[in-house]
């Protein structure tokens, strides 16, 4: 094939992710599971990186765990993100980037749904001015954190204190990449590398020194599954998923894993000591297990911010044998102290799974 | 060991590097052309036992490569032939069949 060729059908893959000009939504869950995560994306590209990057402390969920846990309907989702929209609208954005998988596939659904049902939009904006007394403008473009990261990705290199490298034998780390269903699932278009070559989170470990792995169950779904996991009866098929695709990575060895979705590293990270505890197995080395990541938690690494500060210290899976592997300098004795200095105290350890 | 109220299941994966294919590899000497088979499941949507029985072609050589017996299905089989006029790679399915048969010591 003739290089011009290969570039065109590349270029059906990619987005053309503006640079700047963003209003951002915050994820409903993140916060409680990895709590920095969002803060330092914001602390990384608009802080850091002088990326013009907005938010509102008048935002709220986009409704759409709800949504998809079955217990709202889409109009009440729509309503909520058109009022999401009209913020956008007051704040002078145009271009929406939210920090949530699920978010980025809701808002991606109820736009293309309006573009098939206009009359269903003209009920939504009737529905908000009842509501709020407020308008709103569609947004010219939809992100997922991640994608402006991703576009980031050398400039965060270029400013890295620590690449994804063994600093014993100078290797490159190996790191299995998972990106969220509602991300490259849904609307496989809308998302970078499309549903062939999904490369958001792959062009970021590579960028940042690291080897990704690739291994069968790559594009099998994390075990999330909203209801497989919320409804207790259901649980057994959420652990089986992440189960499944831990048996699969593991011949592999991989040292890390990073995610792009709420629910994804909470699943991957947490399910190993449920795993642990139900079967007496470790994926990780020494007992240990395989650390799961945030990709603002790797920028934040890579950029050589405080681990503790990062929030590491609330992960399941100890995530001290890859900072010493790296050669992250931390303080072991600061892991469970608060933003003041205060104890936040150790907790218990478990039978199985190794942890510091 | 916790009991968390809920548990893992089995894994449907199939390690396809740890499945026994001896048998299919007899059968393959016998009926090269097993090899071909593109599992479009022509013969088991034509087959006249299928409906009653559960006899499928596809499935049968299907769980070959996967390393399953298969002698159950074998006498759900009429040997009526319809498969074979149906494949569309042409395969001899009925003479696949009683190769089967050899193979597990059957009577024809």
């Amino acid at each position: 094939m003739i290089y011009q060729g290969k570039q065109r059908i590349w270029s059906d893959y990619q987005k053309d992710i503006p640079a700047d000009g963003w209003f951002y939504v915050r994820s409903c869950i993140r916060q409680n599971f990895f709590p920095a995560s969002e803060k330092y994306f914001l602390a990384i590209c608009r802080d850091l990186l002088g990326h013009d990057i907005y938010e509102t402390e008048h935002h709220t969920t986009c409704g759409g765990i709800a949504y998809h846990s079955d217990t709202i309907p889409q109009e009440t989702a729509m309503t909520i993100v058109a009022r999401q929209f009209a913020l956008m609208k007051e704040a002078g954005y145009k271009n929406l980037v939210t920090s949530c998988i699920t978010s980025f596939g809701n808002y991606t659904e109820i736009l293309e749904t309006w573009r098939e049902y206009p009359e269903l939009e003209a009920r939504i904006r009737e529905n908000l001015w009842k509501a709020t007394r407020r308008e709103f403008d569609k947004p010219e473009y939809v992100a997922h954190a991640s994608d402006l990261v991703y576009k980031y990705r050398s400039e965060i290199a270029e400013r890295a204190r620590f690449r994804l490298v063994d600093k014993e034998t100078g290797l490159p780390l190996r790191i299995v990449e998972h990106i969220g269903c509602h991300y490259s699932k849904m609307f496989p278009h809308k998302g970078i590398g499309g549903a062939e070559y999904p490369c958001v989170l792959s062009g970021m470990v590579e960028s940042w020194g690291g080897e990704v792995v690739d291994y069968p169950e790559r594009r099998h779904c994390c075990g999330f599954g909203f209801r497989q996991y919320l409804v207790k009866a259901n649980r057994g098929y959420s652990v089986s998923n992440t189960h499944k695709k831990f048996e699969s990575m593991e011949p592999y060895h991989p040292d890390a894993i990073i995610t792009n979705c709420p629910g994804c590293p909470y699943f991957l990270d947490r399910w190993q000591y449920v795993i642990a505890e139900q079967t007496g197995k470790t994926y990780g080395r020494d007992g240990f297990g395989i650390p799961v990541f945030t990709y603002e938690e790797l920028a934040g690494l890579v950029l050589g911010y405080d681990p503790w500060d990062l929030g590491l210290q609330l992960h399941q899976v100890a995530v001290e044998p890859l900072l010493d592997k790296i050669g992250i300098e931390y303080d072991p004795s600061a892991k469970y102290l608060g933003v003041n200095k205060e104890d936040l105290l150790k907790p218990q350890m478990p039978t199985v799974l190794k942890c510091c | 060991m916790i009991d968390f109220g809920f548990g893992l299941s089995r894994s449907s994966s199939v390690k396809l590097d740890e499945v026994d294919l001896g048998l299919y590899h007899k059968l393959e000497a016998l009926e090269p052309g097993v090899r071909v088979c593109m599992s479009c499941g022509s013969c088991t949507s034509t087959c006249t036992a299928g409906p009653w029985s559960g006899m499928s072609v596809r499935k049968l050589i299907l769980n070959l490569q996967r390393g399953k017996d298969v002698e159950k299905m074998l006498s759900c089989c009429m040997l009526c032939g319809k498969c074979t006029m149906v494949c569309p790679r042409g395969i001899n399915t009925r003479h696949l069949i009683l190769s089967l048969c050899r193979i597990y010591g059957k009577k024809q």
